[in-house]
């Protein structure tokens, strides 16, 4: 799964985005570097108030007022995307990325058909007679499993899972090479949630493409997503392959994490979580942001920050790993 | 938590705290002349006892919360009742008796943002259900009691807490004072509505061991709804499965798991991410979602999504059997094996 | 098991209304906002001359003692009317009357429109349909001829008639804000949490939803007391308020009678017409301010540079 060509498909480098509130710019996200290759799955997990869903919105430049990109780069395809205005943007979006959001009833024209919509976001981006339009809506719509009957309802008849559906539909009009996806599951139903990601999987084998998937659910992107990237108060703390991540987390927040979900097999015993709450970006704690809640705190943690080290094919924002 | 607290057998000689008996809710769609109904439960039959957490599993739309909802006496029920300790709940008339069920049978709910009143501190709910429900204390009895009631939920230093408004907390913060809103009125029993969904991962399991720590040193049962199986296995001891209005199984929570009966539960568990499985195979991908129940007629709810219907599962509707011990499932199908040797029988011929 | 206590969980959105009970809103939407300020400000100067009337103004009001239609000169700041009175002086003192109109029955119209409104939402049903439509119809009559039929059908022309006049043709636009802002509140899971505790429902009405609407409810206030400013002045200017009395809006009046445009003392026209504007212009100001703890999309987003 994971591509050996050589340049990787999008490049984040040292991206930061700030948020101007009265009190001073907030920082939502810090410092994050991360990296996707052609047809690979990147799954970022974190809680509320992590900036993952702002950092998904700043790699798509889609941020409005009051926040910004503060300084960083967004290398994409070999566009700089920071730098590129709306025109310029406007070549790339849905063509080469394109987005699917968290619910699709926000997204959704309310007074047209799903196909009608499908149509017009193909016929916006690529010129084609309006049967071949039609043609190709009804195509998406077979690929994503949306039956054939529900071809001309509107979106409040279909369920919330079609509604996904052809959300996602909509995003591979084009073919994309990177589709991001900010929590696309999390307002449906466990069983609605597993068919949706077993299709998201089969239509990246299919065509290719790479995603972004942003979540909560650590268990659900595990499945499903070759490396894994855990978010804690705006910086990544831990990204490497699912399986290292997973099977030997080794940041203390990964690990803490890790404790919080029960499990419906093996034997029962008790979970402790973990203790306390993220901090206030406005006031982020000294040092590493995650140390007063950090079992393994040492003195060094409260007075520098630390920096990604590696150990295997992991990279560790602690300095448990410094050797 | 402790292994203490985990859950353990109910005890032997345990009260049934509260019986529905063929608790029905239909709400009706459209206006005055409507002949159309939701059925939002059908039927149901659930009892809970002393000692003991009753998890209600079941997708949105399943009828789960509607029977907390009927529980508590928010919703009036179409047909059917509600006995608490062997008492009627549609009878009581007086004030008085409707404040006392009300402080037995207590519901904390499911959005920690929603919950509390945002214009008065949080520990207004508190004091309020003092005063309701303890009149016996004096001011001074209500405030330390206000305080204990906040150390027991884990909140300390219990005096910092009482003045804080509720934007100062964080959310589990939140779901805890409503807790401590429940355990102010002396309770038996407590709903717990989702308390848990609207919360961060690393958040829910403290709610969940306070759940199990209360239940053990308060001696406080609940009936915890909630739609994520691994949660419900985590703190409870029987587990209900609904589906569409109807209660599909019911048993002891690790023998429904480890021995689903009813092909819904089946497929619940099946879709279940869990971390320390390995990584299963594509299975086909499944696109029904669950019905909306309007003016439904006899049969299984479950017929259409389930591969083992035959006829008779769309002419009548299956009732809840005894399949294995204290383990009921309400399907055709589904074998009894009171000797333990067999798993769900194939497809009967017709 | 120990919680750390947390104290202050920064949103990086914009603020919550009513964070810090209702006292703490109102001040703390009043001061955030400049624009309220000016109105709080200007309506301040108008109840420091309301109160301190007798220490500012020179003379005596009613006194007929001046040459009349004097020009504004030294001794009479704004001239004299065409009876011989001080205009300053009875512009200091007509500010009393005119404030007392302008919160009284803003404050009537208020309570009618809230209690109507919410009576509306929270008892639904058959109540909702006839609470509407009552409301509904006062939100269509038109006001002007209805203030003039009252007006003219009560010979009483007294303070209170008039008031009760402005209060029976100003509640009915509030009443229908109240309704929706209190129709969505009543799902809200603390209300819910409320009737499960068993509170009663007048105590819910009284102590869990309206303090939830002050916002609304103050707002509400500053615009039927704008209303009232404005109605006052047109009954009163129209002869309909007590010709006796003093208040801006009787000064009108008399200037009007007494064709003070044409007998060259506009002054005596426009001092009180703009203190009218004025004190119209300060609640609209003020309002400002809940229009925008209200409605979040309202609020300008500021710029660090």
């Amino acid at each position: 799964m994971i591509a050996t060509s050589t340049r990787p498909l999008l490049q984040v480098k040292d991206l930061c985005v700030d948020y101007l509130t009265d009190r001073g710019p907030v920082r939502a996200v810090d410092r994050v570097s991360l990296e996707v290759n052609k047809g690979e799955f990147l799954g970022i997990v974190g809680e509320s108030g992590c900036g993952k869903s702002t950092l998904l919105f700043a790699i798509a430049r889609l941020l409005s007022a009051p926040a910004e990109i503060s300084s960083g780069e967004v290398w994409f395809t070999g566009h700089d995307m920071v730098s590129m205005d709306e025109d310029e943007l406007r070549h790339l979006r849905w063509r080469d990325y394109s987005v699917v959001m968290q619910s699709a009833m926000n997204a959704l024209n309310p007074v047209m058909t799903i196909t009608k919509q499908l149509a017009d976001a193909v016929g916006a981006h690529q010129r084609m007679p309006p049967s071949q339009l039609r043609a190709r809506s009804k195509e998406l719509m077979r690929l994503v499993g949306i039956d054939p009957e529900h071809l001309h309802s509107y979106p409040h008849q279909l369920s919330g899972g079609m509604r996904q559906r052809a959300m996602i539909a909509m995003a591979l009009a084009l073919t994309p090479d990177l589709v991001i996806m900010d929590e696309p599951t999390s307002a449906l139903d466990v069983v609605a949630q597993r068919s949706l990601m077993l299709k998201i999987k089969q239509l990246q084998r299919e065509f290719g493409f790479a995603t972004i998937f942003v979540t909560h659910d650590m268990s659900l992107v595990s499945h499903f997503s070759d490396r894994l990237a855990v978010m804690y108060a705006g910086q990544v703390v831990e990204i490497g392959p699912t399986r290292d991540v997973f099977a030997a987390p080794k940041h203390p927040y990964t690990v803490g994490l890790m404790r919080s979900f029960p499990s419906i097999s093996g034997p029962r015993q008790p979970l402790a979580g973990i203790a306390g709450s993220p901090p206030d970006l406005g006031h982020p704690p000294s040092g590493c942001r995650f140390h007063p809640r950090c079992p393994q705190v040492f003195e060094r943690c409260s007075k520098e920050e630390p920096d990604f080290y590696t150990r295997e094919q992991d990279l560790v924002r602690c300095f448990l790993f410094d050797r | 938590m402790t292994v203490a607290d985990l859950p353990l057998r109910p005890r032997e000689d345990a009260r049934e705290l509260l019986r529905t008996v063929d608790l029905t809710k239909h709400f009706r769609l459209g206006g005055f002349l409507s002949s159309r109904y939701l059925h939002g439960v059908d039927g149901i039959n659930l009892s809970i006892h002393e000692d003991e957490i009753v998890a209600l599993v079941g997708e949105s739309g399943s009828g789960k919360s509607t029977i907390a909802r009927l529980i508590a006496g928010v919703y009036k029920p179409t047909a059917g009742d509600i006995l608490h300790r062997g008492q009627s709940v549609k009878g009581l008339r007086s004030r008085r008796e409707v404040l006392e069920y009300r402080g037995r049978v207590p519901m904390v709910f499911q959005d920690p943002y929603g919950s509390l009143s945002p214009v008065y501190q949080v520990s207004h709910g508190i004091m309020r259900a003092l005063k309701l429900h303890r009149p016996d204390l004096s001011r001074r009895g209500r405030q330390d009691e206000a305080e204990r009631l906040l150390e027991a939920v884990g909140l300390v230093p219990a005096r910092d807490f009482l003045g804080k408004y509720p934007y100062q907390l964080s959310g589990g913060q939140r779901q805890r004072i409503g807790f401590a809103q429940a355990l102010a009125c002396r309770p038996e029993l407590i709903l717990a509505d989702e308390p848990v969904s609207m919360l961060d991962v690393s958040v829910r399991i403290g709610v969940l061991n306070l759940m199990a720590t209360l239940r053990r040193r308060e001696r406080i049962s609940f009936l915890y709804i909630t739609h994520d199986i691994a949660s419900a296995r985590y703190v409870a001891d029987r587990l209900v499965v609904m589906y569409a209005g109807h209660v599909a199984e019911s048993g002891p929570v690790e023998d429904v798991l480890a021995h689903p009966k009813h092909p819904y539960t089946q497929l619940l568990l099946s879709a279940v991410p869990d971390p320390r499985a390995p990584i299963s195979l594509p299975e086909k991908t499944e696109v029904q979602e669950p019905p909306r129940v309007i003016n439904p007629g006899e049969g299984c709810r479950f017929r259409a999504r389930c591969p083992y219907a035959i006829e008779e599962c769309s002419r009548v509707t299956p009732l809840l059997r005894l399949l294995r011990p204290e383990h009921e499932a309400a399907c055709h199908v589904a074998t009894s094996d009171m000797d333990d040797r067999h798993e769900v029988a194939k497809p009967a011929h017709i | 098991m120990a919680v750390r206590v947390v104290t202050d969980q920064v949103s990086v959105e914009t603020a919550v209304v009513s964070r810090r009970g209702i006292a703490g809103t109102i001040a703390r939407g009043l001061t955030a906002n400049r624009k309220a300020m000016a109105g709080l400000v200007l309506f301040g100067l108008f109840l420091m001359v309301a109160i301190l009337a007798p220490v500012i103004a020179p003379y005596d009001p009613h006194a007929l003692q001046f040459g009349q239609m004097v020009q504004p000169s030294g001794a009479h700041l704004l001239g004299t009317t065409g009876t011989g009175q001080d205009i300053f002086s009875q512009l200091v003192f007509g500010t009393r009357e005119s404030l007392l109109i302008a919160l009284a029955a803003g404050l009537g119209a208020t309570v009618i429109s809230v209690v109507v409104g919410v009576s509306a939402a929270y008892m639904g049903g058959l109540w909702d349909h006839i609470l509407n439509l009552f409301t509904d119809v006062f939100l269509v009559l038109p006001t002007l001829p209805l203030m003039i039929i009252v007006g003219t059908y009560l010979n009483n022309r007294g303070l209170l008639v008039l008031v009760a006049v402005i209060v029976i043709t100003g509640w009915s636009y509030g009443a229908r804000q109240l309704r929706s802002q209190a129709l969505s509140l009543r799902n809200r899971e603390f209300l819910e949490a409320a009737r499960a505790r068993g509170e009663r429902s007048l105590y819910i009405i009284v102590f869990e939803v309206l303090p939830n609407m002050t916002s609304l409810i103050v707002a509400i206030f500053f615009g039927a007391a704008l209303y009232a400013v404005l109605a006052a002045a047109g009954l009163q200017f129209i002869g309909l308020g007590d010709p006796n009395s003093l208040s801006w809006g009787t000064m009108l009046y008399w200037a009007q009678a007494n064709g003070a445009l044409l007998a060259g003392s506009p002054v005596w026209v426009l001092a009180p017409g703009f203190c009218i504007a004025a004190l119209g212009a300060a609640f609209a100001l003020i309002n400002y301010a809940f229009d925008e703890i209200s409605n979040p999309a309202l609020r300008p987003v500021r710029r660090r540079k």
